[in-house]
């Protein structure tokens, strides 16, 4: 079923990478000649977590229509069908896969600029995604205070697989910055694929990979969790976008009784790590892994709380047919919930802008 | 029910810094000293039943920061020795779960030979003898 009220917030929609010769008006002379020189710019930047021709990339009846401007098709397909007051969209470019930093850094500011304009300005209902690379913080916390102002972007996105845990303390200068300044902190399934997608090594099939982002999940929230991410920054909220939430009650379980065991080793640990779950962290529905009403609802009591999951679409991946983006049965109380409720409460920025975001906003 | 004092040691069977499975009325209990003053906590870990007197005794870890760490209270608490549970050796509440997962805390006190023989103490193991000090605890 879809949304069976108006309103609801879709907090994960992708906009389809625009070819490299569009991001050329938004880089500097310096990269722009970089690119057309070394013929760069031909590229597709396309990231290996979602080839391009996989049926699961795209719907069939979402692909790219000829004819169409992305823009309209977006508004025909996605916005308009559920209803959507709003809906948090981000560019997965393949310019975080950059082993040159400064050109990675380029490429993301020019793609942040990109959806800026070309999406965000035009199109009232989307809020933006700051996308940074995690190879180089500095890097990273300058583009985020250079967007912070503009508070059409809600959150920073990294890839779940990245170049380190997110916990690291190397990494705490972008957590700072994202608490600072009322973003989300959203980690997307995938990553660079710098490094296997399992802990033994390349696995053999993309079935493996796709799987293999449960688990990466897991050792993401274990290493924000246990290094510490929220003694120093409390109010710091993280999405998991794509990630499932089928995995989470037994995630939750083992954290909290290995803590009781070891909790010594990390003694600014101070209440149980799943509480801290339940309360910094947020997942998104698609793809939805418990496919009925009555078992998300128990998993939901598993969990312990019916405050963690968010309404998305996860347009255009192909999770559903028609417009069936909740399973069905689930009673109207809890829609309300993750698709109005919940993603208002969790983003910082989100309830502020509900009205449509004026020019005074954006400068 | 009116409680029973029970002699359970010898105070020099239990140094500073150790513990000791004594019995009293059946029930298993563990003793400890610390810096001279005895505590008895019931010898069942609330988890799984570890016995609590094979626990090393330890102090606290705590940080103000994360990477900032400091071990206070030395000595006052007890590792279950099965799965890491700590207790504190004062309260018998554990650390990680307070107020569900706590061993039972016994009073004690320490009484000299001569006190014990007048009574109403009961010495189930013990031969008391009037020139020395006894641990008793309160069931
Ligand atoms: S039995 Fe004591 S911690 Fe498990």
């Amino acid at each position: 079923m879809k949304p069976p009220f108006k309103g609801a917030v879709d907090c994960d929609l992708h906009l389809p990478s625009p070819p490299t010769t569009a991001l050329l008006p938004y880089l500097p002379a310096y990269w722009r000649d970089q690119l057309e020189t070394r013929f760069i710019h031909k590229m597709g930047f396309q990231l290996t977590s979602y080839p391009p021709g996989s049926p699961l990339t795209c719907r069939e009846d979402w692909r790219p229509n000829k004819g169409e401007r992305p823009l309209d098709q977006l508004r025909r397909q996605a916005l308009d069908p559920f209803g959507v007051e709003i809906a948090v969209c981000s560019l997965l470019h393949g310019a975080i896969a950059l082993f040159n930093e400064d050109m990675a850094a380029a490429l993301c500011s020019a793609v942040n600029d990109f959806v800026a304009h070309e999406w965000l300005d035009p199109e009232p209902r989307l809020r933006g995604s700051i996308l940074i690379t995690g190879q180089n913080p500095d890097h990273a916390v300058a583009e985020i205070e250079r967007l912070a102002h503009d508070r059409r972007f809600v959150q920073v996105i990294l890839p779940v697989m990245g170049d380190m845990l997110p916990g690291k303390r190397q990494m705490w200068p972008i957590h700072r910055a994202c608490e600072k300044h009322g973003l989300g902190l959203a980690l997307h399934a995938g990553g660079t694929y710098r490094f296997p997608t399992t802990a033994s090594g390349w696995p053999s099939f993309q079935v493996e990979d796709y799987v293999a982002n449960s688990a990466a999940f897991e050792n993401a929230i274990v290493s924000l969790i246990s290094e510490g991410v929220f003694s120093e920054c409390p109010d710091l909220r993280v999405i998991c976008l794509e990630s499932g939430f089928g995995w989470l009650p037994t995630l939750i379980w083992r954290l909290n009784k290995e803590w009781r065991g070891i909790r010594q080793e990390v003694p600014w640990i101070t209440r149980p790590p799943g509480d801290i779950l339940r309360e910094r962290f947020r997942f998104t529905l698609q793809p939805v892994e418990v496919p009925t009403a009555a078992l998300i609802e128990r998993t939901l009591e598993h969990i312990g709380s019916d405050e963690l999951l968010l309404f998305s679409t996860d347009y255009p991946h192909a999770h559903f047919e028609g417009e069936e983006a909740l399973p069905d049965g689930i009673s109207e109380a809890l829609i309300r919930k993750i698709a109005r409720d919940n993603p208002l409460a969790s983003y910082p920025r989100l309830a502020r802008t509900l009205q449509p975001v004026t020019a005074e906003q954006r400068s | 029910m009116s409680k029973s004092r029970f002699v359970v040691a010898r105070t020099s069977d239990v140094a500073p810094g150790t513990s000791l499975r004594v019995n009293a009325g059946g029930r298993d209990i563990a003793l400890f000293n610390i810096a001279g003053a005895f505590f008895a906590l019931g010898d069942r870990c609330p988890h799984e039943s570890g016995s609590l007197c094979a626990g090393k005794i330890v102090g606290f870890a705590e940080a103000d920061e994360p990477g900032k760490y400091r071990l206070v209270r030395d000595g006052e608490f007890v590792r279950c020795p099965w799965h890491g549970w700590e207790f504190d050796i004062r309260t018998g509440k554990s650390w990680c779960d307070p107020e569900k997962s706590r061993v039972r805390a016994y009073q004690t006190g320490v009484t000299s030979g001569s006190d014990l023989v007048e009574g109403p103490y009961v010495a189930e193991t013990f031969k008391v003898s009037v020139e020395e000090n006894y641990v008793v605890v309160e069931i």
